[in-house]
């Protein structure tokens, strides 16, 4: 099942990594770009303000009746809503009904800004803190005066030394200019892969070490110093300071009456050029794929959503819309807007084992289901990639699935589940020649999906 | 009167108490960790569903009561 190139075939072996931060373009549709609009030249605070215009007082002013609105932050949950931004940070969840609760609890609230982005496979986050700071300080401020906070907090992998110091600069700005009347606080979150759940945040920003906590109470009931805490993905509050400047109308503009607005893709893998870009919702995977330049080799599939999304056959995904809707429909995920393009020449079972085998290491290691059965997952999938010829190893691995799946405090064990679910679902001829003839000749691709070296890894909880 | 059971998955350690006093929605896995197949018990199981609860040594099996429409 391969999809054939359209571009000339390619002099470029596909990436084993991403670059740090990848020189990002965007589609040039008439609405786009709009996050990326500032691209290269706004990482200034002046520079920001001629790009993007100044940081509304309180809340977009809704053409004559502005005047009565100001004065009342909160009503920027209503354009929020009406403009039907959802998060983008992987779950997709409304982002006005959020701001909604956490505003209608009781006493001071916080607000969290979740830039730790622990997937490997996704650099936009960290494009768009690196190159656009004040379009996400923007938002946290926004969204810290909408909700009533008093205290805000923006999280980044503490490992990111030069991010924290541009953060730091960009904050120092702001400060000059007084444009953030709640207080900011920029934290360095552990590297491991489960630290960047909201729970964990909330937990290492609380003084604890930064794994998924189990609460009845969710963070916005109970979060930062017992606050109701809001907690954002940077992107989503990037979109909230321009959704403040241009209203609701303007963000339905761009994507599709159900999914409204853009997002940030970051895209990899065998494609010519692997980098993030801004897409409307609804522009399909194909689409995507061509925008990155096309693929630099016949394709088989693609990860859609990271690596706690999922696999599919290349031509199957390719009409998909990327939305959550459309791509949990075609069996794979939108996530953060991660797109990873496989080569025929690779192999999907061995891209697989190696990113079990990573993410089992990234247990927390709290939940005995996830701790063992991880491992024991790595294991079976890396026995059916390298080592085949073993009778009843897709059983085996099978039969691992509902044991991990819903049984952490967190979504770790169940995002392990649904990718190694969908390898099977997606790649079933490759699973039986694995397990009957033995490992196919792409088990010596080069490793395709990107892991942290490690050296860069976090392996100690202190 | 809807009784939920559920597991505090942090903090159990599988000790497997629970399924020795409750068969009939407790079952436990390869490593001795609890998989409830009914997330809802019957009123006619409470009783040892709460003996369940204060038997495990790391109270992380937990019931939730929770008033029904009509009861």
């Amino acid at each position: 099942m391969t999809m054939s190139t359209t571009r000339s075939a390619a002099m470029t072996r596909p990436m084993a990594a991403i670059a740090p931060v990848p020189a990002a373009t965007q589609l040039s549709g008439p609405r786009l770009p709009r996050l990326l609009a500032g691209l290269g030249r706004a990482a200034r605070l002046e520079d920001h303000e001629r790009q993007y215009g100044p940081l509304p007082a309180h809340g977009p002013s809704s053409g004559r009746c502005g005047s009565r609105s100001r004065g009342r932050p909160d009503r920027l949950i209503d354009v929020v809503e009406a403009a039907g931004l959802t998060g983008r940070g992987g779950a997709g969840f409304p982002t006005g009904r959020k701001m909604r609760s956490v505003a209608a609890g009781s006493g001071r609230k916080a607000v969290v800004a979740n830039g730790a982005e622990g997937e490997p496979a996704s650099r936009k986050d960290r494009l768009l803190l690196t190159v656009l700071p004040h379009l996400v300080l923007d938002g946290i401020t926004l969204a810290a005066q909408a909700v009533g906070a008093d205290e805000a907090h923006l999280c980044v992998h503490g490992a990111e030394g030069a991010l924290l110091g541009r953060l730091a600069y960009a904050l120092a700005e702001r400060e000059a200019a007084g444009l953030d009347p709640v207080p900011i606080q920029i934290t360095g979150t552990p590297g491991r892969y489960v630290s960047s759940e909201q729970s964990a945040i909330v937990q290492y920003l609380n003084g604890g070490p930064g794994k998924p906590t189990f609460s009845p109470r969710r963070p916005h009931e109970r979060g930062v110093h017992g606050k109701p805490t809001l907690v954002h993905n940077v992107e989503t509050l990037a979109h909230l300071a321009l959704i403040a400047r241009h209203g609701a109308g303007w963000f339905r503009g761009a994507g599709l009456p159900s999914a409204t607005g853009s997002m940030l893709v970051t895209v990899s893998g065998a494609v010519t050029r692997p980098a993030v870009y801004e897409i409307e919702m609804g522009t399909t995977v194909g689409e995507v794929i061509m925008l990155a330049g096309g693929p630099t080799e016949p394709l088989q599939g693609l990860l859609a959503g990271g690596y706690f999304g999922a696999w599919l056959p290349a031509e199957a995904a390719w009409p998909v819309p990327m939305t959550h809707a459309s791509l949990k429909a075609a069996g794979g995920a939108l996530g953060a807007g991660i797109v990873v393009a496989l080569p025929a020449t690779a192999c999907p079972i061995a891209e697989t084992a190696r990113v079990v085998r990573y993410l089992a290491e990234e247990s927390a290691g709290q939940c005995g289901p996830c701790r063992l059965g991880l491992p024991a997952l790595a294991d079976a999938v890396a026995g059916l990639a390298f080592s085949g010829g073993r009778e009843r190893s897709i059983e085996d691995t099978a039969a691992l699935i509902p044991l991990v799946q819903g049984r952490g405090a967190c979504r770790h064990p169940d995002g392990v589940a649904q990718l190694v679910r969908s390898l099977l679902t997606a790649y079933p001829a490759d699973a039986h020649r694995h397990e009957w003839q033995g490992a196919c000749s792409g088990v010596r691709h080069p490793p395709l999906l990107p892991l942290p070296a490690d050296a860069e890894r976090d392996w100690d909880w202190e | 009167m809807t009784v939920t059971l559920r597991v505090n998955p942090i903090a159990c350690a599988g000790h497997g108490m629970c399924a020795e006093l409750l068969p009939e929605v407790i079952e436990l896995d390869r490593w001795g960790y609890p998989i409830l197949t009914s997330a809802t018990i019957p009123r006619s199981l409470l009783d040892h569903a709460r003996r369940a609860a204060r038997a495990c040594p790391t109270l992380a099996l937990l019931i939730e009561e929770k008033a029904g429409k009509h009861r």
